[in-house]
């Protein structure tokens, strides 16, 4: 029997104020905890919220770059119930008029293709607090420094086959907040979060299967592993005759199993209703406009750019739009380098590889864009050898100089055909034995005399000038026997 | 002699405290005095900060010394009602499960009082989170009425009325939700005012039910009324419901006493049209009480020698207030009162159920909160629920809004409407403790005035035979307190004087 798999994802995403959604404590990560707290967002008796502008903003910047239509008039709800870290009893968030709905969101996949993945809606609520159980289980405690921090839920509809499409819509999702300045996207740190609904149906079936909702699933890979486990539970659960139950399960990253959290019956009743506290959110056209117009450039245009204007293949796209930044920087690159295939590949090889050892942003990346470029231009025009170039290329980051002063330092290529064949003869003449073994048929051994050559030049012979040097000589000795 | 600066108005005093005739700090001790001799047999307030009062009278005797720009409540005592929050004093709400909390901040309307240079004297007694209409839901003690001392001094503001009633302070503040600043305004013969919701800031007064709380003022008259809605009312940043319309001097629009002909005229010349719903005068069994119905009668008289044209007219959704009432206020009440869950303060649960959240919310709130509380929650919870939510809560507002068309329309036609502001004078202490639903019947005449957001004011306007007081309740469009003050004011002034209730007039040596 086959099987589809049918999955729809929330995200949770943290919006980048200095504030909190509806006070004026600093939303600042890693503070000492409760230090970022007022009688507002501890939920004192006589508080009330005050709604943040700005909060409002980023979000209807982000319902713009899904597509979606916004509210002329949204409401907040209140969620009743009960746990530690949230101080009112309740959180204020929107139910049954959310600030957007009905966008879409197109998630790019490796070989160049894109799946839509329609968004159902978008609404604001407030983070809850952090419960910090004391080791050796009597004791919690209490952090509220997240507790009002503004959060935006991002819904799908049920269209995402596969957790591959889950992924790469996750990232998607993740590089156009980061574009849109609304969430810094840093999923260590919670302010990117996800939940799944998963269910899988018989491939000829009409309804769908009952679902299970997956939580704990805070990273791309454990997006990827949770939901793949998720399903061969699913499936396996049906093949052996029996049903999936309605249920809230928890990944668990250390095994890479499921296991359930709680039922159906368990389920909170929530008990929403309009926040009395807050009146209707109003949003009119003339503001929605003025948001409207602001919107920056999103991942997808700079994927439109690297393929349509600067060339490149899919499989490259992918690697260098994969973050805002690094995208911005690959274009700049691109749009300076003669040979943008090499840059393209210099830049996915040599320079992700200094940010991922080295752990480092782009925006930390000392060197800048015509300098990369510049260097790609002289590797391809054979001014500097593969060596050579990362040779500079290292200095460059390393000593934090330019491209001119690592190229004087380092030297250019040498291509001097007499100066060369000079060498060349000489490392002839002194290598009878080797010279031998070429003429008996090991013609491989070519690479020894290019490296004794090499050692003459102290690296900067032309590798190819050098190969076909010899080749012409050990050849002409061949003839001449 | 200084006692006799207890049977002072509010206006008197500041204007003697600001002229030097007396020191605001005799003026609080007197008040502090005459508190700590008599209120043992009263009840009217739950906590005293005698130093803090003293310190913020004495700061206001040096502000005049330094020839400082004085407030408009300079010198003046405020009793506060325990619902609103007051940094370092102890904030209860009259219910056990706040016992010790202090709060770190003070709310909107004490800020203001303070900065106009008024003492917070101390905070009053209150039905439990304002749960009730005679204050004997207080967790911690009953209060009494000081015109009788087997009656109750309604509620749930009866702290603030009685303290008022018995001269243990000038003005006071109260909340409203569904009456509680009119109907005890009314049983102890004091004004009370309910503002327009969002005329004045939320911020710090505790919450029963959001959509309809508001704080207002009480006082021995319409003036010192005036007063303290000028201090306590505008925007408020800090409340997203708080409303930015401008705020009149309340006081000074009092001036426009009647004209040259001694008739009242509105501004544009017009007489003014005064409205009384038929709904708000029921006979029968359930109706109003006779000698209420009398005094409301002559009432009414008094406002057409005044020169008001006053005819009946209809608010035909009225009977169905109480039942939408109930169920809007305990829904947002239920999820209100979440956050008293024994975690950040009041007292934390026993040690026997820390080992278990649930017991842990379930045991602290089963002892913190009293019956009436507990009742609340309960219906609350229940109309908020899967289910049930259309058919109680969406209902219920469906009723609010034509209620509030019922409003929309009268006013069309009139410029205020007048009925009781109780359908009794009032009722003896335990006479309907065990019997919520009548009780929940005391607040039908001054619910709709919620639902609807429009401002309502008591005005006494006589006594029943057995010497209780009657209040007379005006009712204005939204953000026309002064057209309220003002009808009240003249009505005010063309009755006899303040009464003070017998056994409370003596000036205690």
């Amino acid at each position: 029997m086959s099987y589809r798999t049918v999955i729809g994802l929330e995200v949770h995403a943290q919006l980048s104020t200095a504030t909190k959604a509806f006070c004026s404590c600093s939303t600042r990560f890693g503070d000492l905890p409760n230090r970022n707290t007022c009688p507002v967002c501890l939920g004192m008796p006589g508080a009330l919220p005050v709604l943040n502008r700005n909060a409002v903003e980023l979000a209807v910047r982000v319902a713009f770059a899904l597509g979606c239509e916004v509210r002329k008039t949204s409401i907040f709800a209140r969620k009743n119930y009960f746990y530690p870290d949230l101080p009112k009893g309740y959180q204020i968030t929107q139910y049954d008029q959310p600030l957007a709905e009905n966008g879409r969101l197109s998630a790019p996949l490796p070989d160049g293709s894109e799946v839509p993945v329609r968004i159902r809606r978008i609404h604001m609520e407030e983070d809850a607090g952090k419960n910090i159980h004391l080791p050796g289980g009597n004791e919690s405690l209490v952090d509220f420094n997240r507790c009002g921090v503004p959060l935006v839920e991002i819904v799908t509809e049920p269209d995402i086959s596969s957790p591959q499409v889950a992924a790469a819509y996750l990232k998607e999702l993740r590089n156009v907040l980061r574009c849109l300045g609304a969430c810094d996207g840093n999923m260590e740190q919670g302010s990117f979060r996800c939940d799944a609904n998963v269910s899988v149906m018989c491939e000829d079936a009409t309804a769908l299967g009952t679902r299970t909702e997956l939580k704990n699933i805070n990273s791309f890979k454990f997006v990827q592993r949770g939901l793949e486990y998720e399903i061969q539970r699913q499936i396996g659960i049906l093949e052996a005759g029996g049903s999936v139950v309605q249920e809230t399960r928890l990944f668990d990253p250390r095994s890479g199993i499921t296991h359930s959290m709680r039922g159906k019956e368990e389920s909170h009743d929530y008990r929403y209703f309009p926040e009395p506290d807050l009146p209707p959110l109003v949003l009119d056209d003339a503001w929605q406009d003025a948001v409207r117009e602001r919107r920056p450039v999103l991942p997808a245009d700079y994927r439109k750019r690297l393929r349509d204007e600067l060339g490149l293949p899919p499989y490259d796209v992918d690697v260098l739009s994969a973050d805002k930044d690094v995208a911005e920087y690959s274009i700049a690159v691109l749009s300076h380098a003669r040979d943008r295939k090499g840059a393209s590949n210099w830049l996915m090889t040599e320079v992700l590889a200094v940010l991922n050892d080295r752990r480092i942003a782009i925006a930390d990346f000392p060197v800048n864009a015509a300098d990369v470029a510049g260097l790609v231009d002289l590797l391809a025009s054979q001014k500097l050898s593969a060596p050579l170039a990362k040779e500079v290329f290292a200095r460059m980051w390393q000593e934090r100089r330019s491209l001119a002063e690592c190229v004087a330092s380092v030297g250019t290529q040498d291509s001097d055909e007499r100066h060369l064949l000079a060498i060349c003869r000489t490392v002839v003449e002194n290598s009878p034995v080797e010279v031998g073994k070429y003429v008996a048929g090991k013609t491989q051994i070519i690479g020894w005399f290019v490296g004794q050559a090499m050692k003459e030049t102290r690296g900067k012979g032309n590798p190819r000038i050098l190969t076909r040097m010899f080749t012409e000589l050990l050849d002409a000795g061949k003839s001449k026997q | 002699m200084t006692n006799e600066l207890t049977r002072y108005s509010a206006v008197a005093i500041r204007d003697m405290v600001a002229t030097g005739v007396v020191s605001s700090a005799e003026v609080c001790t007197a008040f502090l005095d005459r508190i700590g001799a008599m209120d043992k047999r009263l009840g009217a307030f739950l906590k005293m900060d005698p130093e803090a009062a003293l310190a913020q009278a004495r700061e206001a005797d040096a502000k005049r010394s330094r020839g400082e720009a004085l407030g408009r409540l300079h010198g003046v005592p405020v009793a506060v009602k325990d619902m609103i929050v007051t940094r370092g004093i102890e904030t209860t709400c009259g219910s056990k499960i706040l016992a010790g909390f202090i709060p770190p901040y003070d709310a909107h309307v004490v800020e203001r009082i303070k900065e106009e240079g008024g003492v917070v004297l101390g905070k009053t007694n209150l039905d439990e989170f304002a749960f009730g209409s005679s204050n004997e839901n207080s967790g911690y003690k009953r209060c009494g009425n000081p015109w009788s001392r087997h009656h109750v001094p309604g509620g749930s503001s009866g702290g603030s009325a009685a303290a008022v009633s018995a001269g243990f302070a000038p003005l006071a503040l109260g909340t409203d939700t569904g009456g509680s600043v009119r109907q005890p305004a009314s049983l102890c013969g004091v004004v009370g005012l309910k503002p327009t919701y969002g005329r004045v800031s939320r911020y710090g007064v505790v919450a029963f039910a959001s959509s309809l709380d508001q704080c207002g003022p009480m006082a021995g008259d319409v003036r010192d009324t005036a007063l303290l809605l000028s201090v306590i009312a505008g925007k408020d940043p800090r409340d997203a419901t708080s409303a930015d319309v401008l705020v009149p001097d309340y006081v000074a629009t009092l001036g426009q006493r009647p004209g040259q002909d001694g008739r009242w005229s509105m501004d544009d010349g017009r007489r003014l049209r005064i409205g009384v719903p038929k709904e708000y005068f029921p006979s029968g069994a359930k109706g109003l009480e006779p000698d209420v119905a009398s005094t409301i009668t002559k009432a009414l008289a008094r406002l057409s020698e005044l020169g008001a044209d006053v005819e009946e007219t209809s608010l035909p959704h009225s009977p169905y207030a109480i039942p939408a009432y109930y169920v809007l206020a305990v829904a947002e009440a239920s999820s209100n009162l979440a956050r008293y869950d024994s975690l950040r303060y009041g007292p934390k649960c026993p040690e026997s159920a820390r080992t278990d959240l649930e017991q842990c919310y379930m045991q602290a709130r089963a002892a913190g909160f009293g019956d009436e509380v507990k009742r609340r929650i309960i219906l609350g919870t229940f109309a908020l629920s899967a289910g049930y939510y259309d058919a109680y809560y969406v209902k219920a507002m469906k009723v609010r809004t034509l209620i509030r068309r019922d409003f929309d329309a009268a006013f069309r036609k009139f410029d205020l409407l007048a009925a009781p502001t109780s359908p009794v004078a009032g009722f003896r202490l335990g006479e309907l403790v065990d019997d919520p639903l009548t009780m929940y019947q005391m607040d039908v005449l001054t619910v709709p005035v919620n639902l609807a957001d429009v401002p309502g004011i008591s005005v006494p306007a006589g006594f029943s035979s057995a010497g209780l007081p009657i209040g007379l309740q005006l009712i204005a469009p939204r953000f026309e307190e002064a057209r309220l003050l003002r009808a009240a004011y003249a009505f005010e002034q063309a009755g006899p004087p303040r009464a003070f209730p017998p056994g409370w007039d003596e000036v205690i040596r």
